[in-house]
């Protein structure tokens, strides 16, 4: 009887195509808006998260000064390298710790010239921020103790200066020095701030202090906290001892501040997750309006089958019969258009990540509810009209012309 | 067949049916106890002026509507105090109908329109099929069972409209002016029709109509006026068509 009534709906439905299709236009666009929506959404929380955690897993950030940005630190004493043997040595749950100290500068090789950022740390530089390497090696002891003009290039820089070719063992000109490069750090990608990760030279820290700033100041610290240590406990801990060590009383605020990659991560996830929701929810209202377009047509529907309606009950069919018809015809009607707002999402989810570049992430969930919340839409407004005919009086449904 | 009339075992009895329309000073008393009974095999014919009362008493006869009061048994069963669903259930077991006006279902093939009744009666599909062409050739439309009501004439209409009532195997077939849109031709097509079912397959007929000629084809003749069985009067089998 199901099965039956499930092929006369699907009869019905394709008696009146247009009017069918435009029926369900309403629940089309609902659920594709819908499902596009948060797909969209997942694929830019997963690309910031992503670019986030390309900083350094478990990274914290250390810099002087109460606040992040310009001015943030006027006042407050620099590092120097000997905070960072300190942090190295004394807390624990640190996998690597280093200084960083940068400078602006431009290269030239041969007759191309590049603005970049040259960077002084030390050979855990490379683990604190999550960098790999390409090819060629990192430098070594010696010549970080030695301050050696040697440098590991980002993967833009060996585009820009090297054509993309091979640039080991050349010679860069670095300000007013030159440098051999020594390796090539593989790519990272735009960072979540929009800058270019891969536009950068490392070199050894006493290097970058000689040559370029002139001074034995550490603009930041880089702190790894290992896997399994929760980087808000290594936080504190950072935060007692540079505390002790930069003689900071009791009742004094921090003339530093440490930043949790982790949590910036978080909070910017929990941003475009509002987002995504808020944005699902205003598709979400066009479903709604779907399902009151079905229940529009149903209801004409119902008008105009009443002779139907009428032989259906005359010749014996009982009243949750026809309900169960009409009901059915409703629900396949809504069902048919969440399954055309599905494919059409899954179209439009597709080529949209891929022009904004973020990973398009198919989601089960969010396909399965809204799929079947159109379903539920035809139940809901399919059950008013449906009751209706059923309870017609076979008598004056008859005589209905 | 005369000799069951007097029989007990009445297929219909009718006894004091009373119907009242609306309430108050607008209150229409269309039937003022109606006492009738038909035995199985019968053929009657039901005649009268419009508003005689002869629609509503098809009416509670088909099931489709409810005495004021009185008491309607059909096999011994009280009928008057079962409610829609048992009537309706009742209709798909032992009714069939055959209206004035056809009603088939538009752009429904023949064949769909005629197994109709045995999709509400959970047929298995084979049966359906198997059954709805033979009550189709019983008709006379072999080969047309692919055909929409639209692609057929009046009296092809109406054949398988009579073909949706019998595909059941109906105790009783009810008529409402059967032939009432029909020319003379096609209306004497059909009254053979019901007379060769009624004749082959004892199936009691009871056929509301106001054309003598049509009326003289049934065995039976009862006239109703002001909602009262005016005359009923029996035509000896040999005198039809004479």
């Amino acid at each position: 009887m199901i099965w039956n009534t499930f092929l006369l709906a699907l009869r019905e439905i394709r008696r009146n195509l247009l009017r069918s299709f435009l029926t369900i236009l309403g629940i089309v666009i609902g659920v594709g808006a819908v499902i596009t929506m948060v797909t969209l959404g997942n694929g830019a929380t997963r690309s910031i998260s992503d670019q986030v955690a390309s900083l350094g897993s478990n990274l914290l950030m250390v810099r002087p000064g109460q606040r992040i940005g310009p001015g943030g630190s006027a006042g407050a004493p620099m590092f120097k390298v000997a905070d960072v043997q300190a942090i190295a040595a004394q807390v624990s749950g640190v996998k690597a710790v280093a200084p960083e100290t940068r400078k602006a500068v431009s290269v030239v090789v041969g007759a191309r010239n590049w603005s970049s950022v040259a960077t002084g740390s030390t050979r855990d530089y490379f683990t604190a921020a999550g960098w790999t390497l390409n090819g060629g090696r990192i430098f070594t002891e010696a010549e970080e103790r030695g301050g050696k003009a040697v440098c590991v290039i980002g993967a833009t820089l060996q585009r820009e200066l090297f054509g993309g070719g091979d640039p080991l063992g050349e010679s860069m000109r670095v300000a007013d020095f030159s440098c051999q490069v020594i390796g090539v750090l593989a790519a990272k990608g735009q960072s979540a701030f929009g800058s270019d990760q891969d536009d950068t030279i490392v070199m050894p820290i006493r290097t970058v202090q000689r040559r370029l700033t002139g001074d034995q100041d550490v603009r930041t610290l880089l702190v790894s906290a290992s896997d399994g240590n929760a980087t808000n406990a290594v936080k504190a801990r950072v935060e007692t001892l540079l505390r002790e060590r930069r003689k900071i009383g009791a009742n004094e605020d921090d003339n530093f501040n440490v930043l949790d990659t982790k949590q910036i991560a978080q909070t910017l996830s929990t941003t475009t997750r509002i987002m995504t929701t808020l944005l699902g929810a205003v598709a979400a209202v066009s479903l709604l309006v779907g399902g009151i377009g079905i229940m529009n047509i149903m209801l004409v529907s119902v008008t105009e089958r009443t002779r139907e309606i009428g032989i259906r009950l005359a010749i014996g069919a009982l009243e949750h019969e026809v309900l169960l018809q009409f009901l059915i015809e409703a629900v396949v009607l809504s069902s048919l258009g969440g399954l055309i707002g599905v494919a059409l999402a899954t179209g439009a989810s597709i080529g949209l990540s891929s022009l904004m570049s973020i990973p398009y992430l198919f989601d089960p969930a969010i396909n399965l509810l809204s799929f079947g919340i159109s379903a539920l839409i035809g139940v809901v407004f399919g059950f008013f009209p449906a009751r209706r005919a059923a309870r017609l009086d076979p008598i004056d449904a008859l005589r209905h012309e | 067949m005369n000799t069951m009339i007097d029989t007990p075992e009445a297929l219909i009895r009718l006894a004091g049916i009373t119907k009242v329309y609306g309430s108050g000073p607008a209150a229409f008393q269309a039937l003022r106890g109606v006492d009738l009974s038909v035995q199985a095999g019968e053929f009657v014919a039901v005649m009268g002026p419009s508003g005689s009362g002869k629609s509503t008493v098809m009416n509670i006869l088909g099931c489709l509507d409810t005495p004021t009061s009185g008491s309607y048994e059909f096999q011994g069963v009280h009928v008057e105090t079962m409610d829609r669903n048992q009537r309706a259930l009742l209709r798909r077991h032992f009714l069939g109908f055959v209206f004035q006006g056809f009603n088939l279902l538009g752009r429904t093939s023949a064949l769909e329109n005629v197994e109709l009744p045995l999709l509400y009666r959970g047929e298995p599909v084979a049966r359906r099929h198997a059954a709805a062409r033979a009550a189709l050739a019983q008709v006379g439309l072999d080969g047309w069972e692919d055909h929409t009501p639209a692609e057929l004439s009046g009296g092809q209409q109406q054949r398988v409209a009579i073909a949706r009532a019998i595909v059941t195997n109906p105790a009783v077939l009810l008529a409402d002016e059967p032939t009432g849109n029909l020319d003379s031709q096609r209306s004497r097509e059909i009254m053979a029709l019901l007379s060769e079912l009624n004749r082959q397959r004892g199936i009691t007929i009871l056929m509301v109509t106001h054309e003598p000629e049509m009326a003289a084809y049934a065995h039976r003749q009862v006239h109703f006026v002001d909602g009262r069985v005016d005359r009923d009067s029996r035509t000896p089998v040999a005198e039809v068509g004479a």
